[in-house]
């Protein structure tokens, strides 16, 4: 856009330039559906608290694909490592019977030095993967997802809670929280009012809390640095920065995220699915964030926000108000186009302001 | 060799370009079996006679040209350069256009495969015909026994030494049926001497053949050896046209490069005290791609304002890319005795040193980040400056101290913005210089390289530039080393200037030296 | 000037077949599967998965990469495989109709892809997965919500109990090794389906013509390097384009080679998995994402079904869990992708790095 015409834009003009059609849409369709549903039966406050909950659930497994993002190493789509660093921090958590929030804080304790290590080795792959960090990133996810698997049937797990009843080896493919730590966070604090509405604040309080330290990362030092080796890496490595560190100390940042998120996910969830559960948990992220207006190269904590609202809350309403309009459960369909759709929009789209 | 009727002939040539003009009332004629040899600095306007001629879409993009083309007595106006291939002229660039995974027959032949017919031709189209690979080959051969020279068709491109790549190129540009006029980019930069001397003789025999060729070159020798005629450009005016007898070197020299020295008077401060071993350049050798330096020996004295220059693509960009680590270098660099760590640019900024790129865009600036966060970058990077210390853990961004630290350069330096919080893409080409020279001078260096700082920017910039560089050198003592192409800015601020010519050390002349003898240096004499 | 031969480099580019080769060596007699039936088990599934893989090869010789679209076309073959079986249509005929009714919805769907992926140059790969996840939902919505009610199925067993939406799975009875066995040798005790291999001699040679014509040339000459193609006035998009349609159609085609082998289609599952197992195959045979021949395809889907059937035994008497081997092999196939695109990764670093310094010897 030649400098003379973005001046001359008219505010609503430049509003949509930099919101971007697609999330225009999406925005208006939601907001539709929340007008149509109580038409149908459906009650707006239920609803409300169910998008609530999606969002606090989701929210930090979004925030993890700021750093890749930031650092130009692209759509984390890798981010089931950090999710099976989560999935091993539970386990072991439970494995002690830990319950409550100390159960919950332990086992984000134990995800956490895991998480660090296979940051660091799938930051070593996507360095030498340069230019392909996407499809490397799946690649390594995947078979990490089935090298776990594997694992989850040797582990000498032993809690009669987690593992099969038989053979008393082995971790089950589903283990349910009850009575450990489910809904710790999402009840902790929580607002209700009348019989459906339900506020989860304590998610909301972890998730802004995740989401400020993120965002005062990126004033640090580092943080700047890094930014830098995503929006111009020839900038940044003239002026002293290394684009390799800076790479793998992004990608350990987003694995860690992956791995607290995935714990607070859990919680929320009420379950724990190993085995191959993980392998295609990245799409939902990837697809909020650029639904929150991210691109392949630049995020921010605003992107992680709106995109976590509107893509869960698409993803509570259509279900519940076109299954009751139509009668079918096309929510399955949609979800798959508009999460796919925007994934492809973003990856058509040129880098914004980047000098490639 | 020369007939009646020129084969080319270019009258009144024109062109401006954003709002400069920088082709005026060009003349040109070319006979069949000429060598016409074209000579300038850069910026001269060599390349945009040629791009007008062979039609490139730049020319159409910028608001087109004035003045006629007339080939073979008609007149041509083309507007892509497959229309000047049509029309017989061919161009041999400097960088390579060919496949390397391709042997040269299918280089030669690409998008010109000889085909034979197959039926499905009459569902599918004319790509689908089948490739005649023997007809080909004995065109290739054919071509090649031309040349004079020896390849194997079949070869790979990315097999071939350099020599053959370029020949192949000819061979191509002459395939193209009826090639009228060849025009030859800096042929022999990328050769030996022995092959040097191989292309010279095929281009001779293609003269003889009736072809006629444009040479540009700045190797002087060459132009002498072989062009019937010389034709100088500089800045955009012809100033020369000559037939190769009646010149010689030194006249073509002082032709090229003698022009008005521009609204700067000249102003050297002596301060400079000429201590042993200030920063000394041994042997630097740097992989530039374009601008090579191969083996650099230079004496810089404390306190002084270097300059360096040369013609483009002869390597003064690469030496102080190679000393701040951009690109891959070799040698050694001592600062004060000290050995200073190449290929690092951490290393460079401690040792005190800082650079203004003369990738301003790509290199020089975060274009989405704010003038604020440009200017203190590097302060911040590297010595850590601009930062508090937050509950004694984080180090955070202070942005107190670099709003102070903007708003007194923004003022020093006259940026034209709305604030530091602007982002530098919406600044003009010559604010946007001013955020790199406020960049570097946060950092108080003790040596600052400084690479076409005034290029592309309007001359009020231009002027303070210039004029702030002078003041950190004579206030703060600061060693400045200013690579630039135009040599009267040279001649205005510095106290010596070197030129670099085929990635070394042509010779070094205080700043007022009669202009010849830098035009002379340049060209390699 | 000959090209360097070095035990080393051909040791490297051939690197993943022979580590599956050793990997075979060691687990085939663990298995305790006998040779004559692996043997047997091989050609059938060169016959069933050999065209499905085929269709990889000329993206790659434009440039594009591994093609996961590929998808889309096993869908249109799908689709085509319904509607012949709504039809009541059996044995040849119905293959052959099939193939007719795919066509023109390969063609388009082709043409969609290759047109996304000119927008997305450089992320070919990661764009053309997502394609395929994006189609699929498409085409769960033609399939369950379209079918039976705005686009009319006559045969209501292959209906949802609910009135519309196709079924989840069919028995193909009419339909079953059809091609298979219309022509089919003896040897040895096992039935060679020579009419089949046939279909496929077929299609590599097209392969193999192809490349000798000007638009096979133009397509390598887009696939290596863009610019120059582009200056010659070489028609980049379309080329690219088109190099998309064709893979497509060879998948659909090859998708129904494959259905009527198995004779059952899994409406919606059947095929998800044929983008990420034909690639695995091609890149065991030693193709890369900018190289691919016919003998990687063909050893590719020798070498990656071989380890598929040897695994879960394998997995069972080594360490006497099946379940094990289960995931072992699904460990190894995605594996084997990303060891194999990290690999390629480095290597053409290491190979850039190495010419722009013999460039710049050159000019001394």
């Amino acid at each position: 856009m030649k400098k003379k015409d973005r001046m001359h834009k008219g505010g609503v003009e430049k509003f949509i330039a930099n919101f971007g059609w697609p999330r225009i849409i999406i925005a208006i369709f939601l907001l539709l559906l929340f007008v149509i549903a109580p038409f149908i039966g459906i009650d707006v406050g239920t609803s409300l608290s169910d998008m609530l909950v999606r969002v606090g659930m989701n929210g930090i497994l979004v925030l993890a694909m700021v750093p890749m993002i930031q650092s130009g190493c692209g759509l984390n789509f890798g981010l089931p490592l950090g999710i099976i660093a989560g999935l091993v921090g539970a386990v072991t958590s439970m494995e002690q019977n830990w319950q409550g929030l100390f159960g919950f804080g332990m086992a984000v304790l134990f995800a956490i030095p895991l998480a660090v290590l296979l940051g660091v080795m799938y930051g070593y792959f996507i360095n030498m993967a340069k230019g392909d960090e996407m499809m490397i990133g799946t690649y390594v996810g995947f078979s990490v997802v089935a090298f776990m698997s594997m694992m989850w049937l040797r582990l000498p797990y032993r809690n009669p809670l987690l593992v099969w009843g038989f053979s008393g080896t082995g971790l089950r493919t589903t283990i349910s929280l009850t009575g450990f730590w489910m809904k710790v966070l999402d009840n902790f604090l929580a607002i209700r009012i009348g019989p459906r509405f339900f506020f989860p604040t304590g998610s909301f309080i972890f998730f802004a809390l995740c989401c400020v330290l993120v965002w005062a990362f990126f004033k640090t030092k580092t943080g700047i640095a890094m930014s830098a080796v995503g929006s111009n890496p020839q900038f940044a490595r003239a002026h002293g920065v290394s684009e390799d560190r800076m790479r793998i100390v992004s990608v350990v940042l987003s694995t860690v995220l992956g791995a607290v998120g995935m714990v607070v996910y859990e919680q929320s969830y009420g379950f724990i699915q190993l085995y191959m559960g993980p392998l295609y948990m990245a799409f939902p992220a990837v697809a909020a964030i650029l639904l929150g207006g991210a691109t392949i190269n630049s995020a921010t904590i605003s992107n992680v926000v709106i995109g976590t609202f509107l893509f869960q809350g698409i993803l509570t309403m259509t279900p519940s108000v076109i299954n009751g309009m139509l009668q079918t459960d096309v929510a399955e369909v949609i979800r798959i186009l508009v999460s796919n759709g925007m994934i492809l929009y973003a990856l058509t789209r040129k880098g914004k302001g980047t000098v490639k | 060799m020369t007939n009646e009727k020129p084969l080319l002939s270019m009258k009144g040539i024109q062109k401006d370009f954003l709002g400069n003009r920088v082709l005026e009332d060009i003349n040109l004629d070319l006979a069949q079996g000429e060598i016409l040899g074209l000579v300038g600095e850069n910026g001269a306007g060599k390349t945009t006679l040629m791009n007008i001629l062979f039609g490139m879409p730049v020319i159409q993009q910028t608001g087109g040209y004035k003045g006629t083309i007339t080939l073979d007595g008609e007149e041509v106006h083309f507007s892509n350069p497959n229309d000047a291939l049509m029309a017989g002229i061919g161009m041999v660039h400097q960088e390579f256009f060919l496949i390397p995974d391709f042997s040269a027959t299918e280089n030669i032949f690409l998008n010109r495969e000889v085909t034979r017919y197959s039926l499905l031709v009459e569902i599918f189209g004319d790509r689908l015909r089948t490739l005649d690979k023997a007809a080909m080959n004995e065109r290739v051969v054919q071509v090649i026994k031309e040349l004079g020279v020896n390849i194997n068709p079949d070869t790979l491109v990315s097999e071939m030494p350099v020599s053959y790549k370029q020949f192949t190129e000819i061979a191509r540009e002459i395939d193209r049926a009826k090639i009228k006029i060849l025009v030859v980019d800096e042929p022999t930069a990328v050769l030996t001497e022995t092959e040097a001397e191989a292309l010279l003789a095929v281009l001779k025999r293609l003269a003889a053949k009736g072809v006629g060729i444009i040479f540009i070159s700045h190797r002087l020798h060459e132009i002498l050896n072989i062009c019937d005629r010389i034709v100088v450009l500089r800045d955009g005016k012809l100033i020369k046209d000559i037939s190769s007898g009646q010149s010689d070197v030194k006249s073509i020299a002082s032709w090229m490069v003698g022009h008005e020295i521009g609204d700067f008077a000249f102003h050297h401060t002596e301060n400079h005290r000429k201590t042993e071993n200030f920063l000394s350049i041994d042997h630097l050798k740097v992989l530039m791609p374009g601008e090579a330096v191969k083996d650099l020996c230079l004496q810089v004295h404390e306190g002084e304002i270097l300059g360096i220059g040369g013609l483009a693509g002869q390597g003064k960009l690469g030496i102080a890319n190679g000393i701040m680590g951009l690109f891959p270098a070799e040698g050694s660099v001592t600062l004060k005795g000290k050995s200073l760590k190449l290929n690092s640019p951490l290393d460079a900024f401690r040792a005190g040193m800082a650079f203004i790129s003369e990738d301003r865009r790509g290199i020089g600036l975060l274009l989405t980040q704010s003038i604020g966060l440009n200017i203190a970058f590097p302060l911040m990077q590297v010595k850590g400056g601009l930062l508090k210390k937050i509950a004694g853990l984080f180090t955070w961004e202070d942005k107190k101290k670099i709003r102070e630290i903007t708003s007194s350069y923004i003022e020093r330096l006259d940026i034209k913005c709305t604030g530091p919080d602007q982002s530098v893409m919406e600044l003009s080409g010559g604010n946007q210089q001013k955020v790199c020279v406020a960049k570097v001078l946060a950092l108080s260096p003790q040596i600052l390289f400084a690479s076409e700082p005034t290029r592309g920017i309007d001359i009020g910039a231009k002027h303070l530039v210039l004029s702030v560089l002078r003041e950190i050198n004579e206030k703060e003592g600061t060693t400045i080393i200013m690579t630039s192409s135009e040599l009267g800015e040279l001649r205005s601020i510095c106290d010596r200037i070197a030129i670099v010519n085929e990635g070394k050390i042509a010779g070094i002349l205080p700043a007022e030296a009669p202009v010849e003898d830098f035009g002379l240096l340049m060209l390699g004499e | 000037m000959k090209p360097k031969y070095s035990l080393k480099g051909a040791l490297i580019s051939n690197l993943v077949p022979i580590v599956f080769l050793m990997f075979a060596a060691f687990a085939v007699p663990m298995s305790g599967l006998s040779i004559p039936y692996l043997l047997h088990e091989m050609i059938s599934r060169l016959a069933r998965d050999s065209l499905l893989v085929l269709s990889l090869v000329i993206p790659v010789l434009a440039g594009m990469g591994l093609n996961f679209g590929m998808v889309l076309g096993a869908m249109a073959g799908q689709i085509g495989m319904v509607l012949v079986v709504d039809w009541g249509l059996g044995g040849m005929p119905a293959l052959l109709v099939a193939a007719l009714l795919g066509t023109p919805i390969s063609i388009g769907l082709g043409y969609f892809c290759g047109y996304i992926l000119n927008l997305a140059k450089g992320r070919e790969m990661v764009t053309s997965y997502i394609i395929g996840f994006f189609m699929n939902g498409a085409y769960q919505f033609l399939l369950l919500y379209c079918m039976g009610s705005i686009i009319p199925i006559t045969n209501p067993e292959l209906l949802l109990s609910r009135g519309y939406g196709i079924r989840n799975s069919m028995d193909l009875p009419n339909i079953r090794q059809v091609l298979d066995r219309l022509v089919s040798v003896e040897v040895f005790g096992m039935d060679i389906p020579i009419l089949t291999f046939a279909v496929i001699a077929v299609f590599c040679l097209f392969i193999v013509w192809f490349k000798t014509t000007k638009i096979g040339q133009d397509m390598r000459a887009v696939g290596r390097n863009r610019a120059v193609a582009n200056g010659a006035g070489i028609p980049v998009e379309k080329t690219r384009i088109l190099a998309i349609i064709i893979s497509t159609l060879i998948a659909c085609y090859g998708q129904i080679v494959s259905l009527q082998n198995l004779g059952t289609i899994n409406t919606y599952n059947s095929h998800e998995q044929v983008g990420i197992f034909s690639i695995a195959a091609l890149l065991v045979g030693g193709a890369t994402a900018e190289n691919a021949s016919i003998a990687n395809v063909f050893v590719g889907v020798f070498l990656f079904h071989l380890m598929f059937v040897v695994s879960p035994m394998a997995g069972k008497n080594l360490i006497g869990d099946a379940q094990l081997g289960e995931y072992f092999r699904v460990f190894v196939s995605y594996g084997i992708i990303a060891v194999s695109l990290l690999l390629h990764a480095w290597k053409k670093r290491h190979e850039m790095l190495e010419r722009r310094l013999l460039e710049n010897e050159g000019k001394e």
